[in-house]
């Protein structure tokens, strides 16, 4: 047994480490939130330049390695800075789908242009009713003459407004929710068939709500009906990425009560010194480190099995989503009516912690999994 | 003891039905369902309403135009508002400042101040918090100068919620000289914000709305018959009124009417192909809830009944401000839950009258975390959570 990082791993956590303390303070972030696209895109470029969008995908495919020890030392890292570029949605979860279920042409057609930054993507799966289902697909591909066409919606597609290409799970047949019938495809994002209303979730990353009709497709990703192994492996990819983010995102929300509460002063003493404030803040700790034991469980184990161990990431983001709402909630109440201001960055964090409890399945939904498996 | 309204309380709770019926404007009570801000205007608007049937003072004096109703009516009240979508009132005219003036003014404030209170005219603040003054109010800074009949007031209230609407705001201030003791120098002045030496600053909070402020005083000149009672008696007169009126500082009509509804919405939300109220976890954690809001309900009635034998309430009352906005956060967390996905679109602007766009997902989802983020505050304001505990320990249990 041996936790430590190797130099490799060493040198990624001290080059994003580096680039959140120095280039993505909070005042940086708020005007990234604020301009036009609502993410940077020269910081999109850095990341290509510095091999961070490399680091999801092996050597084979022209990456870095795609463990998920360097996933989690990015994320934990973006987690601290609240990063909001479209990292998850276009090199976890779009590039980690082509890689897995893409041919030949299509890995060199989209792997290297998303390496390089150039290229934006989207996986459009959730439905208005599927919740956290992803066997759940309403949203049909007809073939027609050899050519599938795309009738639906998609909801809350992350990176859904800035992406180039789309990655769209389309029922090709069965009914709404079996397993089997689900196949995934390429469309253009910019069809004028494809309807794309964008907004900034509350979290601050942008998303947007997608219908489809009769929109052409640019190919089928994988095989015909057969798509949901590989819904539910990257789903559950990003989900270990996201539980890395929260445990970063923790990590500043304990340090910054922390600071807090050793310099406020409310009847004459820091508020640091009532026991009753201590103790909260030893339990947010408690819930932080337990957050962080168990990411570190599931990237062992995902990493040991091929990249996916359902029931190890579950046990993740049940005990993460728990710590997240705890950690959250406490960093607020112990600012008093400072947290709750848009000015300062706890009420940030709390607000991505909460969103994270309930992306990719609830913590609920994930302690279910977790109990079924 | 037995539970059952006589015959008088069954007919009030009709007429107070049918008023809601009648006079609560349709588009007020469907946003009030919603969870929805309203307008300075519809808030007025209601109050007004109120104000012509005679309930605008639910607890104040008959002799100053209060309703006079019993401990039992005013549950009737608030459990039919809050069925039918009626708001609550901004309390800060009409339920905090005009107890004080009613209880501690002289004849000419109350005859100047209480009737544009009951009628809605003015719009009031509570200027207590301050920048260094939280949870310990007595350290308040803002100074207030006698010079003549007047006095010359200095200082910065913040957290000053919906102070950007306000008319008046009624301070908290040290007159005393700084060697006097924090709670012996507070006085109690009620000051007109129609004043060029007054800003109000917007501060901006978690769920991007602008509710609260900050408000500065530069040399503000206030004339000296706005002071309530005496010198220095503020902090007493301020403490009055904190433990005076316990009755709905639970909100438990109001937590009642949200379960409903949200127990509505998990069995028409889809989750998959079932309904979310199926889900077993779900209808667990929402009659964990509801069982919690059974037992405040009748800490609260326990209150009420003790207070209408003429009993000062009892420890029990202490429990109604913790126990309720744990509720109404804990709600609060089950309609983000039930919501899924489209908790988390930020997209206030689709709630607006006259928003004719592409909605993005239902209201009440869109709206979810907004409402979570936004009613962190409930176990923040009004004394903390953890300042109340600490008055239970000490007040109640001796510690
Ligand atoms: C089953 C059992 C087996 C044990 N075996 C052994 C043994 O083999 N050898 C041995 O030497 N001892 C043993 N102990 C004793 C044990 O170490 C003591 O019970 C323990 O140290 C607590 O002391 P106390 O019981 O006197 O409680 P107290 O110290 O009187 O504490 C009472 C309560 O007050 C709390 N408290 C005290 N101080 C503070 C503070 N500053 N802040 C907040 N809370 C505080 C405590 O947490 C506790 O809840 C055993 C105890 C038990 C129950
Ligand atoms: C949305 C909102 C609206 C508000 N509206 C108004 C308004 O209209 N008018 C007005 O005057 N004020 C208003 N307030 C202010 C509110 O009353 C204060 O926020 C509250 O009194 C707490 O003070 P603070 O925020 O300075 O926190 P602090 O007092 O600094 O407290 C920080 C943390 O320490 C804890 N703490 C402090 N002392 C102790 C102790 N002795 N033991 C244990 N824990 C302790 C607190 O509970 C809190 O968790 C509003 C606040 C909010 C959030």
């Amino acid at each position: 047994m041996d936790f430590s990082l190797n130099n490799e791993q060493q040198m990624i956590q001290d080059s994003v480490s580096k680039f959140i303390l120095n280039d993505y303070d909070f005042d940086t972030r708020r005007k990234i939130l604020a301009s036009k696209t609502g993410f940077s895109q020269e910081n999109w470029r850095l990341f290509a330049e510095l091999g961070w969008l490399m680091l999801p995908f092996t050597e084979e495919d022209g990456g870095l390695g795609g463990s998920m020890v360097d996933l989690m030392l990015v994320m934990e890292e973006f987690g601290k800075g609240m990063v909001v570029e479209p990292f998850l949605a276009t090199a976890v979860m779009s590039g980690g789908l082509i890689a897995l279920a893409g041919d030949k042409e299509q890995k060199d057609d989209y792997l290297p242009r998303i390496m390089a930054g150039e290229l934006q993507m989207a996986f459009a799966y959730a439905e208005p009713q599927s919740r956290y289902q992803l066997n759940n697909v309403k949203c049909r591909a007809i073939e027609n003459e050899g050519e599938f066409v795309i009738t639906g919606q998609k909801s809350v597609v992350l990176n859904g407004h800035h992406a180039d290409t789309l990655i769209v799970a389309a029922r090709t047949s069965g009914a709404t929710n079996d397993d089997n019938g689900i196949s995934l495809f390429l469309v253009d994002a910019n069809h004028p068939s494809v309807k794309r209303e964008g907004y900034a979730n509350v979290d601050g990353h942008q998303a947007a709500d997608i219908w489809f009709d009769n929109t052409p497709t640019l190919g089928l990703l994988g095989e015909l009906d057969n798509a949901l192994p590989a819904m539910n492996n990257i789903i559950d990819k990003a989900t270990l990425a996201i539980c890395a983010e929260a445990v970063g995102a923790m990590e500043i929300a304990h340090q910054r009560t922390l600071e807090y509460a050793k310099t406020r002063k409310q009847f004459g003493r820091t508020i640091g010194s009532f026991q009753a404030i201590q103790h909260r803040l030893v339990n947010m700790f408690i819930e932080h480190q337990q957050a962080k034991s168990i990411l570190l469980m599931a990237v062992l184990k995902m990493d040991s099995n091929n990249g996916s161990d359902a029931k190890a990431l579950s046990a993740a983001k049940s005990r993460i989503g728990k710590a997240a709402s705890l950690v959250g909630r406490e960093a607020i109440q112990l600012h008093g009516a400072i947290g709750m201001t848009d000015e300062l960055d706890v009420g940030h964090i709390f607000k991505r912690l909460t969103t994270i409890q309930f992306l990719f399945g609830s913590t609920d939904a994930h302690t279910k999994r977790f109990a079924a498996l | 003891m037995n539970l059952n309204f006589t015959v008088q309380e069954k007919d009030f709770q009709q007429e107070v039905q049918q008023f809601l019926q009648e006079k609560l404007p349709k588009d007020i009570a469907e946003k009030t369902k919603n969870a929805l801000h309203l307008s300075k205007d519809e808030c007025n608007q209601w109050q007004k309403i109120l104000y012509k049937q005679g309930w605008a003072g639910v607890n104040w004096p008959v002799e100053h135009g209060g309703t006079g109703w019993t401990p039992t009516q005013k549950y009737i009240f608030a459990n039919e508002c809050a069925k039918a979508g009626g708001p609550d009132v901004i309390p800060f005219g009409l339920k905090m400042v005009a107890p004080v003036i009613y209880t501690f003014g002289n004849e000419e404030q109350k005859q100047r101040f209480l009737p544009d209170v009951l009628a809605s005219n003015v719009w009031w603040c509570q200027g207590y918090s301050e920048p260094g003054a939280g949870s310990d109010l007595a350290s308040v800074r803002t100074t207030a100068v006698k010079e003549g009949d007047e006095y010359v007031v200095n200082g910065t209230k913040t957290w000053t919620t919906l102070g950007q609407h306000a008319d008046w705001i009624f301070c908290l201030v040290r007159t005393g000289e700084p060697s006097v003791k924090n709670q012996e120098a507070i006085s109690f002045l009620l000051i007109n914000m129609n004043d060029p030496k007054i800003t109000v600053s917007p501060i901006i909070t978690i769920d991007g709305r602008h509710e609260v402020n900050e408000v500065h005083f530069d040399n503000a000149r206030v004339p000296a018959i706005n002071l309530i009672g005496e010198e220095g008696q503020g902090w007493t007169y301020a403490k009055v009124l904190l433990t005076h009126e316990r009755t709905g500082i639970a909100r438990v009509a109001i937590s009642k009417d949200r379960l409903v509804q949200l127990k509505a919405l998990a069995q028409t939300s889809p989750d998959g192909d079932n309904k979310l109220i199926e889900d077993a976890i779900f209808a667990q954690k929402v009659a964990q809830v509801e069982i919690d809001l059974l037992a405040l309900e009748y800490t609260e009635l326990r209150t009420l009944s003790a207070i209408s034998t003429g009993q000062a309430p009892g420890p029990e009352s202490s429990i109604l401000k913790i126990v309720g906005t744990q509720i109404i956060q804990a709600i609060d967390e089950l309609y983000v839950e039930a919501a899924g996905y489209y908790a988390m679109p930020f997209v206030p602007h689709q709630f607006h009258d006259d928003f004719d766009g592409q909605s993005i997902g239902p209201d009440m989802a869109t709206n979810s975390a907004l409402r979570y983020f936004n009613n962190r505050k409930a176990s923040i304001y009004g004394g903390s959570n953890e300042i109340q505990t600490n008055i239970i320990s000490k007040a109640v249990l001796g510690l």
